[in-house]
């Protein structure tokens, strides 16, 4: 059903080489796309496919694949009322990818909270400092390598009953 | 009455420590430090069915026109200094009153952002424990701080330089 999607079908015949795969969960389509061309496949679902809404850009660590993160556009379109999901997969060497600032102002703060708490940066971002941890934090929490009591505490034993 | 009144029948005499400290009980008025869910159970307390007011609790704005200040909610070491920063506005006599299981000890937020529990920067005088504590609980540990207050000793003195204050343990 993913197949037959105007934006999936839109998308594949302009970037055939950079869609990586397309999956569809009960009605939720989901695009992965490569990082490189990731301005241009969001440029051209805003602008021809009237995705205008950025939902949120967040990003999922699979710690112990390669490629390490996914970083994930949510997209919302208000005159067609549909939704999609964009996919780019970062490597945990090479941790940066092109930042959507250009396109949508509220992109600013969602990557910085991308990068605060994944450690993903964002290039031409116009202002990539923390938003939730204070100045200077060091690491990024919500990987999955980071201990969750913090660096300085010890770890929950569990249940030591 | 059969007991005898040398100064006449108009005038009491009383402690000068008793005097100072219900004073200082029946008039507390807190900095309210409403961070999260605890916040709404204050609001509650404060609110027409469990009246603070009658109790001589209004809620001050601004720090330097406080006593009390009550940490309802969880802090978060981003929210630590400035916690720090409007106790030390805060003038003479105050207290500290934890409320919430998130203000005594971190609550179950046992995470990299969260204190645990605000006694790591500020000296507490009551634990108000539950997530959140009813409006009856929280009334219950402020009638405890005003049993706390009524017990200090030389209040007045220590501050005209004659001998320490001596507070209450518990």
């Amino acid at each position: 059903m993913a197949e037959n999607n105007r934006a999936v079908v839109k998308l594949k015949e302009r970037f055939a080489e950079s869609v990586l795969d397309c999956k569809e969960f009960r009605g939720e389509v989901t695009v992965t796309v490569k990082k490189e061309k990731i301005l241009e496949v969001l440029k051209c679902l805003k602008e021809d496919l009237r995705y205008n809404f950025l939902t949120d850009v967040t990003a999922v660590d699979y710690l112990g694949q390669d490629p390490r993160f996914m970083v994930v556009y949510n997209l919302y379109s208000i005159p067609n009322k549909d939704r999609i999901r964009i996919k780019a997969p970062v490597t945990e060497a090479d941790c940066s990818i092109d930042s959507a600032t250009a396109l949508w102002n509220t992109a600013n703060w969602l990557e910085r909270e991308c990068f605060d708490l994944m450690g993903i940066k964002f290039l031409n971002h116009p202002n990539l400092v923390r938003i939730m941890m204070t100045d200077d934090w060091v690491g990024h929490p919500l990987r999955k390598d980071y201990p969750l009591q913090g660096p300085d505490r010890e770890p929950y034993k569990g249940r030591l009953s | 009455m059969g007991v005898d009144n040398p100064l006449g029948e108009n005038i009491v005499t009383t402690s000068l420590d008793s005097l100072v400290n219900w004073a200082r009980k029946s008039s507390i008025w807190p900095m309210t430090f409403g961070l999260a869910c605890c916040a709404i159970e204050m609001m509650a307390t404060g609110a027409a069915k469990h009246d603070l007011d009658r109790f001589g609790i209004i809620f001050r704005a601004s720090p330097r026109q406080a006593d009390c200040i009550i940490i309802a909610g969880t802090v978060t070491k981003k929210m630590l200094p400035v916690i720090k920063v409007v106790y030390e506005q805060m003038p003479e006599p105050k207290w500290v009153v934890a409320m919430g299981a998130c203000a005594c000890s971190g609550g179950i937020f046992d995470t990299y952002s969260v204190v645990q529990g605000i006694d790591e920067a500020l000296p507490v005088d009551v634990y108000i424990p539950g997530c959140p504590p009813r409006p009856e609980a929280l009334l219950f540990g402020l009638l405890k701080l005003q049993d706390k207050i009524m017990k200090e000793r030389n209040s007045f003195g220590s501050s005209i330089g004659l001998g320490e204050r001596l507070e209450p343990a518990a």
